[in-house]
Order: C-alpha cells, then sequence, then structure tokens
C-alpha cells in the first residue's frame, strides 16, 4: 500500500493519519490469513481431545492414512524435534505423548488435498482414550493429583510453593499487613472465563523451502518468538524457520501462543507441499487461550476521613491445563490489587493453578481486569460505608508520582491520576431520554420487552491503572531497520522493516508516522513483517507496541540519517531499542529487587450510564465517558479506536460475555452463544485524551490498548449497582441477578 | 451436490416427488448452517427462490395467505395487519438474516425457539401443504409435533400459512442476554381475538414446542401464573428454567398491559 501521495504535514506523529487498512477492510479486500493460497497446497487438519483429562492408550491412524486423498497423518512420534513448547515455559506437547490435559488439545494432524477429506480422515483415526478425573474447582486443584508429573515453572526463581498444581503464587507484603482501620469493606468477587473472540480464525500457510527449512505466514502477534518455539520442535535451526505475518483478524492476547505454527511446518515438511491450514469458529475457541477466570476476596480498612490504611486480598486463577503466559498474568494481578491508589499497608497472595479448564494465558488487560473489578467494587463499598462521594474517595486516594506501590516501588515519570479522575467525573451526564421511546432504545433492544416499565437508571464510576511493556526484569527490546537510497530526483527514499504485529491496533500508521517525522520525507514504506530480514520487535502485547516500535524506528531513522547526510549514497542500519530495565520481585516478600518492577504505568477512569428493566434484568448501557492517560497520542483518532473497542470488550465481560464449560468441556463454542456485544449494546463513548508526557518514553508516548479494557468492566458493574441496589459479586452478570432472582 | 431449480410450484412438487431426498432450501439460513458445519450433506438441494408462487401476501376470502417465501424484512412491513408477526420479525438476527430468512423456514425448522411461531400460534394460523396428491391445511398447533419436528411429508413442501386479520390488539416480546441478535431465551407473542372474545399467548423457548395458553376476555387476570405455569422450560447456557419462567410472566402481564389498554 502506497502512502507516498499523502501531504507530509498529515502524516507525523502526533496527527490523525487514516489507517492504511481500513478501506482494504471495509471494502472486503484485505487479505487475512485465512485466505492466503500457494499453488499445489495441501489442508491440514487438527484431531482433538474430547475429554479434558484422559490417558491415551493407543493411536491407530492406518484408516485414515488409507483414504483418497490423503498426504500424511502425524501423531507425537513424528514430531522430529522437542516435543513441548511454550511461551515461557515448554510444557505443551506439540501433540499430545500420553496423555491430554484439556478439552480440544492437539493429538494427530492430517494433511489431504481437501479440507473435507482432511476432516473425513480425521474422524477415522482412532484414538482410545482412558478417562481420568478432571481437575476443575480451582479452589480444589491445590489437593489434588498433580497434573505435571514435575511442576513447569518451579526452579525459575518464582516463590517456593509445595502444593500440588500451583502455577505460581505470589504474596506481596507492604508495611504492616496487619494495620487496622476505624472503618473496614470486605467482599468476595468471581470473573468467568472471557475469550478473546476475534473474528479472524487461527490460520497460516507453511511452505517448505525445499532445503529442509520452511516459511510459515500466518497471523500472529510476536513473530520471532514464534520462530524461536516452532524451530525447536522441527528440529531445525532458527534461520531455517522463517516467519512472515499475514493479515491478522484480532488478537487480543489470543495470538500469543501457538496455534497451527508448528502442526502447518509439520505436515509441510513430511508432504513436501505447502499445508494450510484454517480454523473453524468452534476449532478457535479451543484453538487459543482465555482470560483467566477469577475469585477475589478482598478486605478494605480505611480511616473515617477515608484514607486507605490497609488492603488485603487473596486472587485465585484457573490457569487450566499449561502454563502460558500465566505466571506474568498472575504477578499483574497481584500488582494491581489495589488499584491506582496510594496506602501504606497491604497483604496481597495471589496463586494461578493448573486445572483442566481450558488454558488461560494472554488477554487485554492481563491480570490487571480482573482485579479492577473487586477493588473498585471495593472504593464503592467503602464510600457507601462512609458515607463520602464515590469520586471524591477516590480521588483522596489516588496515586501520585513519588508515592510507593505495594512491590516497593516508586512511581516515577508521568502518572496524572487525580487529573484522570477529575476530568472523567467532570463530563456531563446526558438527561435521560423521554419516554415513550422506540423500544430499540431501552433495555432489551429489539426485543421491545419494555415501553419503559421495570426500568432504572444508574451511574457508575471506575478508575483502573495497568503497566505498559514487558516486566520482571524482561527486556522486551524492540529492532527496526531503515534502508535509505538516492530516489529517481536525487531525493531520499526509506524503506523501513520492523516485525511489529499489526494486530489491527495500527501500528503500521505509528511506524509510518514516526519515519516520516524523523526523516522528513512522505518516500518511505514498511515492509512485510517477517523474521528473515529484522530482529525481534517484541510482541504486540501489553499496549507496549507503539512505545518500543516508536523508539526503535525513532533511533534507526536518526542514526541512518546521520549517515545518510554524511555522504553515503545508500544506507542500511538496524537499531535495537530497550525501555528501562525492570527488576523481579522477591519471591517471599513480593518487593522489587531494583528501582522499579514495572516500566511505567497507565491510568483510565470511566463514568457510565445504564437503564436496567430490573423486573427482567436485561440492560441497555446509555453513554460512556472516559478520560485516559495516554501520555502522547501519537494518531489521536486510532487512540479513540482503541478506548472504544477497548471498552466494548470490558462492556461485553461485564454483561454477556463467558466460556462456559462443564467437567472441562465447553459447552458454548459458537458466536450463537457466546456472545459479545453488538452496536445496539455498545454506547457512545466521550473519551478526553489525557496528554502528560512520559519521560523515559518516545515523543512522551504510553499505551492505549489495555486501559480502557481494565476499567470498563468495573465501571458498568458499578452503574449496574447503583441502578438494582444489588451486589453484583460476578461478571458476567447474568440477568437472574439483576432482576433479583 | 446438486442443486435443482424449479420455476413453478407445479414444477417443484413433481421433483420433490421424484427426489424426496432433496432438501427444500429458501433463504438458507438454516440449510447453510447444517452444510457449512458439516452436519448435513444431502445429495441435493431443491432451491425454491424462483417459485413465484411461494412468495409475498395476498388476501384470500377473508385471510391473509402468507406465502412461505415470505421474507422477515418483508413481515416487518406488515405492522399495520400483523403487528406481533412484524415485531417478532424485528428480533430476528441482523439485516442480513431479515433480508434473506423466511417464515417457511422458520416453520420447517420448528425450533421450539423460532421467533415466528409464537405470533402465527396465537393467530390461530393454517399451514398449507403440497404434494403429489394436492394439498391440505393443517392448523399450526398439529404442524408441529416437537423439537425441530414437524408434520411434512417427504414429498411435501409448505406452499403458505394462512390466519384470519384480528385487529391491532397484539403484540410480541423476545428476551436476549443483548439487546440485538439472539436465540430467544423465552420469547412471549399476545393477541386478543374479539369476536371469540378470547385472549391467546403463545411462548417460545420455553417448553419442546411453542405453547399456547388462552382465556375469555375477561378472566385475564391469573394469565400471567398460567403461562408460567404452562412453560416446562430447562436450564441450558442461555438461561435457567427459573428466570425463564419468572420471564414469562412479566412478559404476560406487560403484553397484558399494551393489549387491554
Ligand atoms: C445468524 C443467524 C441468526 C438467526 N436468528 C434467528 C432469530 O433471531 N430467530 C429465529 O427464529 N431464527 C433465527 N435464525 C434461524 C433462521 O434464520 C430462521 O429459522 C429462518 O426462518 C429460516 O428461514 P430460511 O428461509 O432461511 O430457511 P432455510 O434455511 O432455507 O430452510 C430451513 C428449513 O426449512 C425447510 N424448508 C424451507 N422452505 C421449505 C418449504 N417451502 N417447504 C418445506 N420445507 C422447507 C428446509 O429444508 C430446512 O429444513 C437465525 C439464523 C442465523 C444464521
Amino acid at each position: 500500500m502506497s502512502t507516498t501521495a499523502r501531504r507530509l504535514e498529515l502524516g507525523r506523529v502526533g496527527e490523525t493519519t487514516r489507517r492504511v487498512d481500513a478501506i482494504p477492510k471495509v471494502t472486503g479486500e484485505f487479505a487475512y490469513a485465512s485466505d492466503l493460497f500457494a499453488a499445489g497446497m495441501l489442508w491440514g487438519h487438527t484431531v482433538r481431545s474430547p475429554h479434558a483429562h484422559a490417558r491415551i492408550v493407543e493411536i491407530d491412524i492406518s484408516q485414515a492414512l488409507a483414504m483418497a486423498g490423503v498426504h500424511g497423518v502425524l501423531t507425537h512420534t513424528d514430531v522430529p524435534g522437542a516435543k513441548t513448547y511454550g511461551l515461557e515455559f515448554a510444557d505443551q506437547p506439540v501433540l499430545a505423548i500420553d496423555r491430554v490435559r484439556y478439552f480440544g488439545e492437539p493429538v494427530a494432524l492430517v494433511a489431504a488435498e481437501h479440507p473435507e477429506q482432511a476432516r473425513r480422515a480425521a474422524e477415522r483415526i482412532q484414538v482410545e482414550y482412558e478417562p481420568l478425573e478432571p481437575v476443575v474447582d480451582p479452589e480444589r486443584a491445590t489437593e489434588q493429583e498433580p497434573l505435571h508429573e514435575e511442576n513447569p515453572t518451579a526452579g525459575h526463581g518464582f516463590r517456593d510453593d509445595q502444593r500440588p498444581n500451583v502455577l505460581r503464587s505470589i504474596a506481596i507484603r507492604h508495611g504492616d499487613p496487619d494495620a487496622e482501620g476505624e472503618v473496614s469493606v470486605s467482599g468476595v468477587y468471581e470473573l468467568g472465563m472471557q475469550d478473546q473472540a476475534f473474528l479472524g480464525p487461527e490460520s497460516g500457510l507453511a511452505v517448505p523451502d525445499g532445503e529442509g527449512g520452511v516459511d510459515i505466514y500466518v497471523a500472529t502477534q510476536w513473530l520471532h518468538v514464534d520462530r524461536d518455539q516452532v524451530a525447536p520442535c522441527l528440529g531445525l535451526e532458527k534461520e531455517q524457520v522463517r516467519i512472515h505475518l499475514s493479515g491478522v483478524g484480532g488478537a487480543f492476547g489470543g495470538r500469543e501462543d501457538l496455534s497451527m505454527q508448528v502442526h502447518g511446518a509439520l505436515l509441510a515438511l513430511h508432504t513436501s507441499r505447502p499445508v494450510k491450514m484454517v480454523y473453524s469458529r468452534e476449532e478457535s475457541f479451543v484453538g487459543h487461550v482465555h482470560r483467566h477466570p477469577a475469585k477475589i476476596w478482598m478486605e478494605h480498612r480505611a480511616t473515617k476521613a477515608g484514607r486507605l490504611v490497609n488492603v488485603r486480598a487473596q486472587i485465585l486463577l484457573d490457569g487450566g491445563a499449561y502454563a502460558s503466559s500465566s505466571a506474568a498474568v498472575t504477578s499483574n494481578a497481584a500488582c494491581f490489587a489495589v488499584g491506582p491508589y496510594s496506602v501504606d499497608n497491604a497483604l496481597i497472595e495471589c496463586t494461578c493453578v493448573y486445572s483442566n479448564n481450558p488454558p488461560c494465558g494472554a488477554m487485554r488487560g492481563f491480570g490487571a481486569v480482573q482485579s479492577c473489578f473487586a477493588h473498585e467494587a471495593q472504593m464503592d463499598k467503602l464510600a457507601t460505608a462512609l458515607g463520602i462521594d464515590p469520586v471524591e474517595l477516590r480521588l483522596l486516594n489516588a496515586l501520585a508520582p513519588g508515592d510507593t506501590l505495594p512491590t516497593g516501588q516508586k512511581v516515577s515519570g508521568s502518572f496524572p491520576a487525580a487529573e484522570v479522575i477529575r476530568r472523567a467525573a467532570e463530563l456531563p451526564v446526558p438527561e435521560a431520554e423521554e419516554l415513550p421511546r422506540d423500544p430499540i432504545r431501552l433495555p432489551g433492544g429489539a426485543g421491545n420487552t419494555t415501553h419503559g416499565q421495570g426500568v432504572k437508571r444508574g451511574v457508575g464510576f471506575a478508575v483502573g491503572f495497568k503497566n505498559v511493556c514487558y516486566s520482571e526484569g524482561f527486556d522486551d527490546a524492540c529492532a527496526a531497520r531503515v534502508r535509505l537510497w538516492k530516489g529517481a530526483d536525487d531525493e531520499l527514499v526509506g524503506e523501513v522493516h520492523c516485525a511489529g504485529a499489526e494486530v489491527g491496533q495500527g501500528v503500521t500508521n505509528v511506524i509510518l508516522q514516526v519515519a516520516r517525522t524523523e526523516l522528513g520525507t512522505e518516500n518511505v514504506a514498511l515492509a512485510p513483517g517477517s523474521t528473515a530480514d529484522v530482529e525481534s520487535s517484541g510482541s504486540a502485547s501489553a499496549s507496549r507496541l507503539t512505545w518500543m516500535a516508536a523508539g526503535a524506528v525513532r533511533l534507526a531513522c536518526r542514526d541512518a540519517l546521520a549517515e545518510f547526510e554524511a555522504g553515503r549514497s545508500a544506507v542500511d542500519v538496524q537499531r535495537t531499542y530497550h525501555h528501562p530495565r525492570t527488576a523481579p520481585l522477591d519471591p517471599e516478600t513480593g518487593q522489587v529487587k531494583g528501582d522499579r518492577v514495572h516500566v511505567a504505568y497507565m491510568c483510565a477512569a470511566m463514568r457510565v450510564v445504564v437503564e436496567v428493566d430490573v423486573e427482567l434484568g436485561l440492560t441497555r448501557v446509555v453513554w460512556i465517558g472516559t478520560a485516559q492517560d495516554v501520555g502522547k497520542a501519537l494518531n489521536p483518532q486510532a487512540v479513540h479506536g482503541q478506548i472504544e473497542g477497548g471498552t466494548a470488550q470490558g462492556l461485553g465481560l461485564a454483561l454477556m460475555e463467558e466460556i462456559q464449560t462443564r467437567d472441562g468441556l465447553i459447552t458454548n463454542a459458537s458466536f450463537t452463544d457466546y456472545l459479545i456485544p453488538t452496536t445496539l449494546d455498545m454506547p457512545p463513548v466521550e473519551a478526553e485524551l489525557i496528554e502528560e508526557e512520559e519521560p523515559d518514553a518516545p515523543y512522551g508516548v504510553k499505551g492505549v490498548g489495555e486501559p480502557p479494557t481494565v476499567v470498563s468492566t468495573a465501571a458498568v458493574v458499578s452503574a449496574l449497582r447503583d441502578a438494582t441496589g444489588s451486589e453484583l459479586a460476578r461478571v458476567p452478570v447474568r440477568p437472574d441477578e439483576l432482576a433479583g432472582l | 451436490m446438486e442443486v435443482l431449480t424449479p420455476r413453478s410450484l407445479g414444477e417443484a412438487l413433481r421433483i420433490k416427488a421424484e427426489r424426496p431426498d432433496a432438501v427444500p432450501i429458501q433463504g438458507g439460513t438454516d440449510v447453510m448452517v447444517e452444510l457449512n458445519f458439516d452436519r448435513a450433506r444431502p445429495p441435493a438441494l431443491l432451491n425454491l427462490n424462483e417459485v413465484p408462487e411461494l412468495r409475498g401476501w395476498s388476501h384470500e376470502n377473508g385471510m391473509l395467505r402468507l406465502g412461505s417465501g415470505l421474507t422477515y424484512t418483508e413481515a416487518m412491513a406488515l405492522s399495520e395487519r400483523l403487528r406481533a408477526l412484524a415485531e417478532a420479525s424485528r428480533t430476528v438476527g441482523g439485516p442480513q438474516i431479515r433480508n434473506r430468512g423466511t417464515i417457511g423456514g422458520n416453520l420447517g425448522t420448528a425450533s421450539p425457539a423460532g421467533d415466528a411461531l409464537p405470533p402465527l400460534l396465537v393467530y390461530g394460523a393454517e399451514v398449507e401443504l403440497a404434494g403429489p396428491n394436492g394439498s391440505r391445511r393443517l392448523p399450526l398447533q398439529e404442524f408441529l409435533v416437537g423439537p425441530k419436528r414437524n408434520a411434512l411429508a417427504e414429498d411435501e413442501l409448505i406452499v403458505a400459512v394462512y390466519v384470519r386479520p384480528l385487529g391491532s390488539r397484539q403484540t410480541f416480546m423476545k428476551v436476549g442476554p443483548r439487546n440485538a441478535m439472539v436465540i430467544a431465551v423465552v420469547s412471549l407473542a399476545m393477541c386478543v381475538d374479539e369476536e371469540r372474545n378470547e385472549i391467546r399467548v403463545s411462548f417460545g423457548s420455553a417448553g419442546p414446542v411453542a405453547g399456547v395458553v388462552t382465556a375469555p376476555l375477561d378472566e385475564a387476570d391469573d394469565l400471567p401464573q398460567r403461562v408460567a405455569e404452562a412453560a416446562s422450560p430447562i436450564d441450558d447456557v442461555r438461561g435457567t428454567a427459573r428466570y425463564r419462567r419468572h420471564a414469562l410472566q412479566v412478559l404476560t402481564s406487560r403484553a397484558l398491559v399494551r393489549c387491554l389498554t
């Protein structure tokens, strides 16, 4: 896609630029990974476990192999290299070996001429299972048989917790954890399992290179970490595996873990043919990790004047069968348990367990969503108990630079929590619309269930925060490569290489805006993302990519330009940008072993107006106003888009989104029964961008993708409580509870 | 897979008699889901989209004749005459589904959650079925024999639905956990039949087939209770039996307000 036609002043950092993929996506011309095609390609299919927990007695592939059109059937014995992989811990089998630990776990692979032949052959693979008792209750998991003979996360510097099935546990002890307050409120909160629900199912194409290596075109979030996991399983050198970014139809964390990458490559190398794999919708629901369901016990102790004295929290996360990024989610849930408030004393315990439920891992908000739902419910409860206005209470305790977090980290840099709270609270709330009105503008919407009967209005407020970039000592650096040469009229021409994944968040525009700004020209293009010609960018995760890619591209552009101006006719410069270093937490005290455990913090506040039909328990979210600490908006329109989308995702968790399971088996793996908000469920969002530059970041940016998701679940439920007077301690809130049943 | 496309009802019936294994398809909004999910692989599809006799609606002997190919979008335009059906049609899927999906298809599928069924049931609708030996008419209640089962013989087609116009005291409501594009957790249609001095209620998604409850016009007070008792809902991923019963009671009370005041 050419960007050269646009005037330069429209394309710089800080100005709204139209997303380069906007028109192709709207007109249907955008090529997603599921549209990939190669001459002579075969179709791959995955055989998955119908059990949540079972021993594999025998696998018989003979019938499938003999079927017309079938070119290969593979099981774990055909995995030439490492038999297991994982983002942080290699605990997940490429193909199940002697045991399956979750519903949908891959057991065998088929490649055939036609996708239907592959599917039919898959049905003929006979797997004999011996079902085992599944571990499905996270509260009991620590007393049941361990699901992994050796705990995969042991020996990685985590707290030494000998209970079975503990994936990671953390205790943060801050000040005097027994400190008493004059007032205390407590509650138990629960969150169901949310799905990323991206529309583009897992898809990719693996093409053998004829020399033993393989090219994988895939929708993913982090090309290089895919490569680093794929190559060992294939028994290949890293350079023999090249990952190329294909069109991504949404990610939200669900594409951090591998899906078809190793499988497609195994089939391609086995058959010497390109192999394409596309998951069905139902398969997609078992083909990626989900947001951790949580149960959270919390107690807030405060003075009568409303100052927090002590926060005590116990958080239980269900990690499911394999580790994925659960260890980092555990840390995040603990680190953000108090919210963006200053408190001198805290005791925060967070445990994530293994179970036979669907594996959980990264999803937008990454542990902070769960904590925010609990701490904001607590803040509202405390405000009621003290008779203080909930916004005032939050302002009174708002965290500010110089304050100390429960981990011992001092807040440095930009952190305008009080300003964010104030600005969100100042947004004028719209008046209630008059009755009668079109029922579509009432709870129940198109269902025509009320003309106004039973409808009560509620207003809620919440504040949330989260870190940007990776944490606990991890150096998630980002590389960019810039080539410059003289074009036709002796004009400067540039080409940027950066492996940062465009997952729909708009990083392509950011990269080009930075390049144009730094090079002072529009003659600059972004090469397709690939591991073949540039180093790692780190993941499109943790709200980090704008910060990191802007840092890397700026650095490379400046150095390239300097070389170019020194008289070189063509330059090719690769530079790696690092964010400020972080340090791990002490495993016993949860105190940071250096300056900071997290790089920087982003904060958002949100006010929500709802109407609830309290007899039927149906909701219409009427209006949402928010203020968000964005550092600097590099592309303001894209920032607003992130805020709206992120808000919708949090609203979905508040009202309807939940993966339901029975004995570990998913019972609603479809968009018929896993509901996500429609435009009728999502109100207009009024967003104020608070731009206070982050001193440690390029152009003063922060991330923007996650804070709206962190805060909106809590804010919507706060409004529902206001309308109904019910405690509503679990999300998604069911109509039953809203109706007081 | 063969696709057979007759141009007239006569031709369609001939084909159906010769090829009872050919699956009729109108909007395809149920049939194509079955095919795409690999739940069905019929040897042939009988494409009824080019059969003019199945399209649109008309007056016939004081009755309204709704062609089995009447789409939800078309039915929404009938709100003057058939308000409950129009309101029900508005709740179906999104615009694309309403443009394709038909009332005949809803009868063909005969799901307990089919949204066209409760309004048609309170109208006392009759279904016209045609086969090689002519046509027959059946009260809709008899046509719906069980969950996803109907009285259609394998060589028959659904031609039309006949309803008596009943005035404007009627309504439809559907409960779902989001405000559009949901399968009913429960649904309810009500209409006042002045001629018979009767109120009729029908509910969906709260039993194996859509249920019907009637009451004399002046004995409507305990209808909410009676409807809730007539239902036999279950717990499933979409809702609990308890909630369904409760919601039916609320819906019936509200429908009474709409229809009687
Ligand atoms: C996204 C989506 C949302 C939906 N939402 C709703 C909803 O909100 N409410 C609801 O009730 N339904 C809903 N449905 C289901 C579907 O749209 C309806 O059941 C619709 O009425 C089917 O009509 P059709 O013309 O598409 O039927 P088709 O799919 O063409 O046929 C359905 C069945 O009827 C048979 N059939 C069709 N015509 C005839 C005939 N003339 N004679 C004999 N048999 C026939 C077919 O063989 C088949 O068994 C939804 C479907 C989708 C995909």
